[in-house]
């Protein structure tokens, strides 16, 4: 997040605190608080193994390196007779990269919208809003599988039905937060000494909204997970033999009485990161406030 | 430390009372060993700052405090020990022996439910009586206290009624009961002077009707002078100083009794010196000329909209400073939004250093904008809580590219040490600040560009008196030395006659009257100005009774 002490710190080079010991001493909060420092070294983690995935993978993800449903491996095989770490890995690459772009879709064009509707007001706000309440009547699995189901079953389709389907989650939060914040006397402030209206919701009201923001995303991101993993047990998601945590589950399902660490394993994995997504999307809440440092 | 002389019959006793709040498992004391006590008809004016502790003080009486909060020592009312009461037997005493009035009527009165309604219950909670006659007693106490149309009123739900009728319709709640003793917490603090006035009228009435004891929290030394009997001075949960009110004002013994005092702006002969002919450059053109200026808000979809401001002129010459003086609705505010252009002016013209800037557009209204800023009311919301006072301040040259980042940087400082902060806070939060350090942050950015035209919209109302007394004076040392003009907004005379070279007074969005400011404030030419004049109450309990006779003959 782009905050605008940063911004404004460029212009004022002399004054210490704002941009070089404020980075250091936000680390060190982030330090003392103990429950986000661990969630967010474990998504750090996650980031950089579903990143390097195919380099630490043992296996290629569509090889057949063992029979099938035995435990050889680090993790097991697989019903095809795959590496199940391997797939783990990739299938969580894969999970990770949808709801991350949904989510930024999402994030963007809510956001923008939010804050165009809040500020402008009048008609704009009018037909903005009205359209985000189109947008939240629908039930999102029936709709993201009609999608799915007449564009084809592909990764892009996933990311744009999501990432859709998420834009009323940001643009409702924006929209009123930026409401009660437009009427504050610093922005007027601003207004009077002349600030472009473009510069005004960037700079001054969105670092002012970011502390929702930032929980949303997180909130959402742990939700598009879940999403993606649900329209994917479906087969409507990740294509064969592509993995997703999903798709392990729901190929998994089968062999629950065989072998229930094929749907363990992707089940356990998304649960631990949908976890530490929410435990530290509080934490950046309270990091982010300026009002909360003591 | 009590001194003053305990009455021979208190009705109600506080003694040696502590009030502790539990916070993160440490008892914190808010209230430290106060005692106070009032008698039948007599009204106690407990005083103090925000954080003086007389609201925690006197709410703990009907122990209405948070659970968190635990008191002892003693409160004794009419013979009965308070502290360690039940629910049970408190409720026998809260509302019908003892009743509350609180400060903002519109939150303390239910908005579903009719005055009417609610005072009916407040009745029939305490007394067994039929519908009727609850009724009755209603319109009864509607006519007592002041409302017109009781028959009509009592239908009315809260936001259909002013805020001075809410608080009436309040005070009808609370001697519903006919209780012997009153507490009034802040009672006409969220209202203006004059009917401020009515209300204390209304109280000084039903004490001498009812007979109550009458405990008022106040922080208006007016207020204290024009009702009291005896006064109650408070400090960090402690009593400083209690005295009978005219030996208080007259010849007060605490240090912070004097300072308390001596903090109320005064209207005073003298006033704002006028400033020299070399700065104002005599005969120089007017700095801000103000013609026929009409302000509409637009109505909602075909209703017709509310016009605030009707054909309002004034000038205000270089360097002189003009105090704008209305009740609230008076459309002071919308004229200062109107000249910053927060709000557009539907008709007439604006003219900042000569330019009529109503009808210029966006582009070329940037050059002018150097030229004039504002200060706010509110020291909480007038600073962006995630810039650092120093970018806070260094924001308006940022934007109208002033100066390189050294200059900006020194010129932050510079600015911080002419509004008497230390220049080591720069990178300090608004937080982090108290409310008249925040508003010397929002005076220094007002400042930032040597603006020749300022726009301060009651910068000092939301301060504590002896904050505001310091931030007034740097306020005026400012203006003396820098000689930028000023719209000083205000509804408080004292401080505007402290301020101003000139007083326009504003009545409805229409001009009443203006003038220099002795001629309106000593000898007002209208009916209006005078009754604005004699509502504000001094704090000088015999000048004070005075301007009660006046403020009567006045009001009839």
């Amino acid at each position: 997040m782009a905050t605008a002490p940063e911004s404004l710190a460029q212009a004022l080079p002399g004054t210490p605190l704002v941009k070089g010991a404020g980075r250091k001493s936000f680390l060190k909060r982030m330090v003392a608080n103990r429950r986000t420092s661990i969630a967010g070294a474990f998504l750090l983690l996650v980031a950089i193994v579903a990143m390097f995935a195919p380099l630490i993978a043992p296996y290629d993800y569509r090889d057949i390196v063992g029979r099938p449903l035995t435990s050889g491996g680090p993790l097991g095989i697989d019903d095809f007779g795959r590496d199940v770490l391997s797939r783990l890995l990739i299938g969580l690459r894969t999970s990770l990269a949808v709801a991350l772009s949904a989510v930024a879709v999402a994030g963007v064009i809510g956001v923008a919208l939010g804050l165009v509707a809040g500020y402008v007001g009048r008609w704009v706000s009018t037909i903005i809003m009205r359209g985000i309440d189109v947008l939240l009547s629908f039930p999102p699995i029936v709709l993201a599988i009609a999608v799915v189901a007449i564009l084809g079953p592909a990764l892009v389709n996933v990311v744009l039905v999501i990432g859709v389907l998420y834009i009323p989650r940001f643009t409702r939060i924006v929209y009123s937060q930026v409401l009660s914040i437009r009427s504050m006397e610093y922005v007027e402030a601003s207004e009077i000494m002349g600030t472009k209206p473009a510069d005004i919701l960037v700079k001054t009201i969105l670092p002012n909204v970011a502390a929702p923001i930032i929980v949303q995303l997180s909130l959402s991101v742990s939700f598009a997970i879940q999403m993606e993993a649900g329209l994917s047990f479906l087969g409507l998601g990740a294509q064969p033999p592509l993995p997703s945590l999903g798709t392990m589950v729901g190929a998994g399902r089968d062999f629950l009485e065989v072998q229930p660490t094929l749907l363990i394993y992707p089940s356990v994995l998304i649960i631990l990161v949908v976890l530490a997504l929410n435990v530290f999307g509080d934490g950046m809440r309270d990091l982010l406030d300026p009002r909360h440092r003591t | 430390m009590t001194t003053g002389t305990i009455p021979s019959d208190p009705i109600l006793s506080v003694e040696r009372l502590s009030v502790d709040f539990q916070i993160a498992g440490e008892w914190t004391p808010a209230v430290k060993d106060v005692s106070f006590s009032v008698a039948k008809g007599e009204v106690v004016a407990l005083v103090g700052e925000s954080g003086s502790g007389k609201s925690v003080s006197s709410m703990s009486v009907l122990g209405l405090l948070a659970p968190n909060a635990r008191r002892h020592d003693s409160i004794r009312f009419g013979g009965t020990e308070m502290l360690g009461l039940g629910e049970e037997a408190l409720r026998a005493i809260r509302g019908r022996r003892i009743a509350m009035i609180f400060q903002e009527p519109m939150t303390a009165l239910n908005p579903v439910y009719t005055i009417g309604e609610q005072i009916i219950e407040a009745i029939q909670c305490h007394e067994p009586v039929p519908a009727a006659e609850a009724r009755a007693r209603t319109l009864e106490l509607l006519k007592k206290v002041g409302i017109p149309e009781p028959e009509r009123r009592i239908h009315s739900y809260p936001h259909q009624l002013s805020g001075g009728q809410r608080q009436r319709a309040m005070i009808a709640m609370a001697i519903s009961g006919s209780p012997e003793v009153i507490i009034a917490d802040e009672p006409t603090t969220a209202l203006d002077v004059t009917v401020q006035a009515e209300i204390l009228e209304l109280l000084r009435r039903l004490r001498e009707d009812l007979g109550s004891a009458v405990v008022i929290i106040t922080h208006d030394m007016g207020v204290v002078a024009d009702l009291a009997d005896r006064v109650v001075v408070m400090r960090q949960g402690e009593v400083v100083e209690e005295a009978p009110v005219a030996r208080l004002f007259s010849e007060p013994r605490h240090e912070y009794t004097r300072k308390l005092l001596a903090a109320v702006p005064r209207q005073e002969p003298g006033g704002h010196a006028e400033p020299d002919a070399a700065t104002t450059g005599a005969g120089g053109g007017a700095t801000l000329r103000v013609a026929d200026l009409e302000v509409e808000y637009p109505g909602r979809l075909g209703r017709k909209g509310f016009k605030a401001v009707h054909g309002v002129s004034f000038t205000i010459g270089k360097g002189r400073v003009l105090g704008l003086v209305g009740e609230s609705g008076s459309g002071k505010s919308t004229i200062g939004r109107a000249m910053v252009g927060l709000v557009r002016a539907s008709a007439g013209t604006i003219e900042i250093c000569g330019q009529d800037v109503t009808s210029l557009r966006p582009k070329e209204l940037r050059g002018l904008r150097r030229k004039y800023s504002m200060v706010f009311q509110d020291p909480g919301s007038s600073l962006n809580p995630r810039l650092s006072i120093g970018d806070s301040i260094a924001a308006p040259m940022i934007v109208n590219r002033y100066a390189d980042r050294r200059a900006v940087h020194e010129r932050v400082l510079n600015l911080l040490d002419q509004v008497e902060l230390p220049t080591s806070w720069a990178d300090r939060f608004p937080h982090e600040l108290s409310g008249g350090q925040r508003q010397r942050v929002g005076i220094a950015r007002a400042l930032a560009l040597d603006p020749e035209l300022l726009i301060a919209d009651e910068p000092t109302s939301a301060l504590d008196v002896s904050v505001q007394a310091t931030v007034l004076r740097l306020f005026q040392e400012l203006q003396d030395r820098l000689g930028f003009s000023c719209l000083f907004i205000s509804h408080d005379l004292g401080v505007v006659e402290l301020l101003s070279h000139d007083v326009a007074v504003l009545q409805h969005g229409r001009l009443v009257e203006s003038g220099p400011a002795r001629d309106v404030l000593r000898d007002p030419r209208t009916e209006y100005t005078r009754r604005l004049i004699a509502a504000a109450p001094v704090p000088d309990p015999v000048e004070q009774a005075e301007r009660r006779r006046l403020w009567r003959e006045t009001a009839r």
